[in-house]
């Protein structure tokens, strides 16, 4: 196939038009993400995340040239949220990243999260996949966190970085929304503003009273908090050799196949879900069953369970 | 393509520093259900090819109210060409005098709204003249 | 200043509702309030029949049909108007205002290269023009030296190029310093160009102490409105302090710094949030230079502040009344100043770029002139009004001469200067002025509320709000909510052409020569000794003004000067609102 070719070669354009037809699920992406499957995995994903104006962008393109700097490939998948109203998306995070404009080792993609309601798009995992097979060595996904749905970047992410500032009552977001249990790495943006240390400490507080077993003995990995001001670099030397670290610690700790395994296993298990439900309706409707099950469930004669899993087995039984 | 939306790449070459136009535009873009990519001010013609490559966009809507729209529409219209990049439905907008416009097609721009030009119009001439996904 | 331009909207006369006919031909049509006039012309609609559902100024803003004694129940003329020349000024910072005085007539110039300039400047004071307005180009408002890759294309083109002082000697020769006031556009590197204009007079044998005029050098609004900002806003804001401190010493009768509104409003704000957001950094600066060790009544008398002045005829007007009542409240009570200089708000005012149509744009004129009349109805000290063909290009030189003989018109044959603050006692300007007044102060509340000016400014608060504005006015616009002659209504399907002035291409070429010229004859060793104390300085605590002057005098450039502090300070990069 053509574009798979010319995106393992790693032309831009071809890895641009790649993510299109994955985000627009175009017949062609199944079989795109066949072919380069094998060219994936090398990739590190390291997600970043945290409330709207923490400084988020501004971290990442710090990171980015870091990364450069030591010579790696980066990629950027920016995600923000699409409009409810109108189904459209302003995406902005390119303002802040600014130093990777025209350098051929850095690839920037803005995706909106087109109705999915985590905070990613629906196609992050593809998107990444088409990333690292075209050669990157770093990718990062940076996402708007609200709420609970910075959960769903762990899945994708082997470093999940938490970004909080003093100021905007993050303090107890943080408890409740489960941040902390999420963060590999916790970074505290705009350091130089009031607030910051005690932001600081309470996060500290709240790691020590949540410490897994093991954490003393350094078995188990207890998230750094690095200070940052993210707009003259302070601190973001600090951050890349922590998620170095939070790296070399699940590759060591053996976590990472364990996690990547975990991780695939879900996806598979996930895709059976999809692909057996989509088979199952696509049959019911085809064979006819399926006005006749509504129409029991709707007269209640039937309950919605019951008529579902009539239909199933009878699509396992058919023939 | 099941799900395909048009991408649109809003961008600001040069030094001038008057956003509200990209803005509103860009909002006119969302709100008729368009993904808007914004890359913010003072953005140099290579920097704003590489995004739409990058960014994989349908249309590249260029603001540009410093008088110098001739000259960054053609260095940004060679280095499209120079990237292969044949598919993008160029716009500009801004201060753009009558006289402009013809030039600034015979350089590769589908079109030149100038003062006074009617948002609605603008999204409707984007979606009617989109080379890509109409084909 | 170039107005905004993607953003006017063209109505199709069939979607745009009722529209009048020459003459109001069409009975019934809704062509304005109608009297007793001759049969063949509308009749006034029988009571309760209104031509709009709702009748709102520009910013959205309701009016009621009347307004009467209950809407200035509250009010309390000694203490809430005063006399003209008196607390808190809401009539006026002179007694005699106009009588006295008239304002200042100026008009913003300045493209191409420092000869052409020099040229058009003398052709306005040769028309009865009174003070100097110059107009740099984007490269020189953003401290890069014509020679820069980034500069390529822009230079000469929206203003004057200036590299070095030998541009600058050029800009004003034959010009006397000691005879003009010279208002400068330029902010982020104000300082260094100010230094340049100090050395220029200098060479003239015109004493610092002896100048008049202003620098612009007001950071705080580029963060949220105008962008043309170089460092964050903490190094900016001790440049603006340096030159508060050096201008007190040195400059006594320069204003250091002219807080602006204007480009807020041409960014799309409403009136309330122009008035709310200047004077919100206008208190910043006071805040700032005392932080920085200044006595408030050495520096305070020297703010100046810059206003628009748009179409809503009594918006404005309360517009400015408010400014001047909430100044000298604010200063007074809060900032403790004691000289009463230090409470009065001066303003210029510039008619909005913005509401300038490139459709039928002689229908510019008129529309110049009533926002003009506002300005003047409201107390302005100076007034820029815009020319016709502003829209579309730098104003050529016949236009520019009706713009500012429409001023003259205004000051000359009206007869609205004979009398101070005529529209005092109005029920409803003076309901208006403190209904912008309450609005404004519930703008510091929230402004407070997020910690300060500059918080609010990296929170992107005065940027949405902004961008809400303009995007809802727009759509006023497109829906015929709010009427623009020549847009939405009144279309003429033909353009009018008008004659647009160009700044010619050899203008770059030219100015490279000369900042080759200037880098080849300069002392490169005394101009490497200079930026390297200039750095020292940015370091360290010292004001910076000395060094910038010894600096530019040494001719080192606008962008070898700005780098170093580029260096030292940083850049800033803007937050992603929209």
């Amino acid at each position: 196939m053509e574009l798979a070719d010319k995106l393992l070669a790693g032309d831009r354009r071809a890895l641009a038009r790649a993510i299109t037809l994955t985000e627009n699920e175009d017949p062609a992406a199944a079989e795109l993400a066949a072919a380069i499957y094998p060219q994936t995995g090398r990739a590190r994903v390291v997600g970043v995340t945290g409330p709207p104006g923490a400084g988020k962008s501004t971290i990442v393109d710090g990171l980015t040239y870091l990364y450069r700097q030591s010579g790696q490939r980066v990629a950027v998948v920016a995600i923000d949220p699409t409009s409810p109203f109108s189904g459209g998306a302003i995406l902005g995070d390119r303002i802040r990243m600014r130093r990777g404009t025209v350098d051929p080792g850095v690839f920037i993609r803005s995706l909106a999260t087109r109705g999915h309601l985590g905070g990613l798009s629906w196609h992050t995992g593809s998107v990444i996949r088409l990333l690292d097979a075209a050669g990157f060595d770093a990718v990062i996904v940076e996402t708007v966190g609200a709420g609970q749905s910075e959960i769903e970047i762990m899945r994708h992410a082997e470093t999940t970085v938490v970004v909080l500032v003093p100021g905007l009552g993050d303090e107890v977001q943080a408890a409740k929304a489960g941040i902390l249990e999420i963060a590999d790495v916790l970074v505290v943006n705009k350091a130089d503003l009031a607030g910051a240390d005690r932001l600081a400490k309470e996060l500290d507080m709240m790691l020590k009273l949540g410490q897994p077993p093991g954490a003393a003995s350094g078995e188990a990995w207890v998230p750094p908090i690095v200070k940052t001001v993210a707009t003259s670099d302070e601190g973001l030397a600090d951050l890349m050799a922590a998620t170095e670290r939070h790296q070399r610690y699940l590759a060591e700790s053996g976590r990472f196949e364990t996690r990547r395994r975990r991780e695939l296993t879900a996806e598979v298990r996930g895709l059976v879900r999809e692909l057996a439900g989509q088979a199952a309706c696509a049959w019911a409707e085809t064979a006819g069953r399926w006005e006749r099950a509504v129409t029991a469930v709707v007269a209640r004669q039937s309950d919605p369970r019951t008529a579902a899993g009539g239909l199933v087995r009878e699509f396992l039984e058919r023939r | 393509m099941t799900q395909g939306k048009v991408r649109v790449l809003v961008a600001k070459p040069g030094l001038d520093s008057h956003d509200r136009g990209a803005k509103v535009i860009a909002r006119a873009y969302r709100d008729a259900g368009m993904e808007v990519v914004y890359t913010g001010l003072h953005q140099s013609p290579e920097e704003i090819v590489e995004a739409a490559v990058q960014e994989d966009v349908d249309v590249v809507a260029l603001s540009i109210l410093s008088g110098a729209h001739l000259a960054l529409v053609a260095k940004v219209v060679g280095l499209l060409r120079g990237r292969q990049v044949d598919d993008v439905l160029l716009l500009v907008g801004g201060i753009i005098p009558d006289e402009d416009v013809e030039p600034l097609k015979a350089a590769g721009a589908a079109g030149a709204f100038g003062p006074g030009s009617n948002l609605d119009e603008i999204v409707a001439f984007t979606l009617a003249n989109i080379r890509r996904r109409g084909a | 200043m170039q107005p905004e331009g993607v953003t006017r909207i063209v109505v199709d006369d069939s979607r745009a509702g009722p529209v009048c006919g020459p003459a109001g031909a069409r009975p019934g049509a809704s062509c304005g309030p109608g009297m007793d006039l001759p049969p063949e012309l509308p009749e006034h609609r029988p009571s309760g029949g209104e031509r709009r559902a709702r009748f709102i100024t520009i910013s959205d803003r309701e009016i009621r049909p009347l307004y009467g004694p209950e809407d200035v129940a509250g009010l309390d003329a000694e203490e809430d108007l005063g006399l003209p020349g008196e607390y808190p000024y809401t009539r006026g910072v002179y007694p005699t205002m106009y009588r006295g005085r008239l304002w200042t007539m100026r008009q913003f110039a300045g493209f191409g290269t420092a000869e052409q300039s020099n040229a058009r400047y003398k052709y306005l004071l040769n028309h009865g023009q009174t003070g100097l307005s110059v107009a740099f180009d984007f490269p020189t408002l953003l401290g890069l030296d014509s020679d820069n890759p980034r500069s390529e294309g822009e230079v000469g083109r929206l203003g004057v190029a200036v590299d070095t002082l030998a541009d600058m000697e050029l800009l004003f020769d034959g010009i006397p310093l000691d005879k003009v006031s010279t208002s400068m556009t330029i902010n982020a590197p104000a300082a260094v160009v100010w230094a340049m204009y100090i050395a220029v007079a200098e060479k003239q044998g015109v004493p610092s102490e002896a100048l008049t005029g202003t620098i612009q050098n007001d950071i705080l609004k580029e963060y949220t409105a105008q962008k043309t900002f170089i460092f964050p806003p903490t190094p900016s804001m001790r440049l603006i302090t340096d030159t508060f401190a050096f201008g007190a010493e040195r400059v006594p009768q320069w204003n250091t710094i002219s807080i602006s509104g204007y480009h807020i409003r041409e960014a799309g704000s409403t009136a309330v949030q122009e008035l709310a957001f200047t004077l919100a950094d206008g208190f910043e600066y006071v805040r700032a230079g005392k932080a920085a060790g200044l006595d408030v009544d050495a520096f305070a008398p020297r703010l100046s502040f810059f206003f628009n002045s748009h179409s809503d005829f009594f918006e404005e007007i309360a517009k400015y009344r408010a400014a001047r009542r909430i100044w000298a409240r604010g200063m007074k009570e809060r900032y403790g100043a004691k000289d009463p200089r230090s409470w009065m708000l001066r303003f210029h005012t510039q008619t909005a770029g913005v509401s300038l149509t490139a459709q039928q744009p002689e229908n510019n004129i008129a529309r110049t002139a009533y926002q003009a009349l506002a300005a003047v109805l409201g107390g302005t000290q100076s007034l820029h009004t815009n020319s016709m063909d502003e829209a579309m290009a730098l104003p050529g030189e016949k236009a520019v001469k009706i713009a500012l003989r429409t001023q003259q018109v205004l000051a000359e044959e009206t007869g609205v200067t004979n009398t101070i603050d005529p529209l005092a006692g109005s029920y409803f300007v003076e309901h208006l002025t403190d209904q912008m007044e309450k609005e404004a102060l519930a703008y510091f509340d929230r402004i407070e509320a997020l910690g300060g000016v500059v918080p609010a400014i990296e929170k992107g608060f005065f940027q949405r709000e902004i961008a809400d504005a303009a995007y809802r006015y727009q759509r006023q616009v497109q829906s015929g909510e709010l009427s623009v002659v020549g847009v939405n209504r009144f279309v003429e399907k033909d353009r009018a052409r008008i004659e647009l002035m160009k700044v010619s291409p050899e203008v770059e070429g030219r100015q490279l020569a000369r900042l080759a010229e200037v880098k080849a004859k300069r002392d490169a060793g005394a101009v490497r000794d200079v930026l390297t104390e200039v750095r020292a300085t940015a370091r360290g605590r010292g004001n910076l003004m000395p060094v910038f002057l010894r600096a530019v005098k040494a001719y080192a450039s606008l962008g070898e000067i700005v780098d170093v502090l580029r260096e030292e300070f940083g850049t800033y990069r803007e937050p992603a609102i929209f």
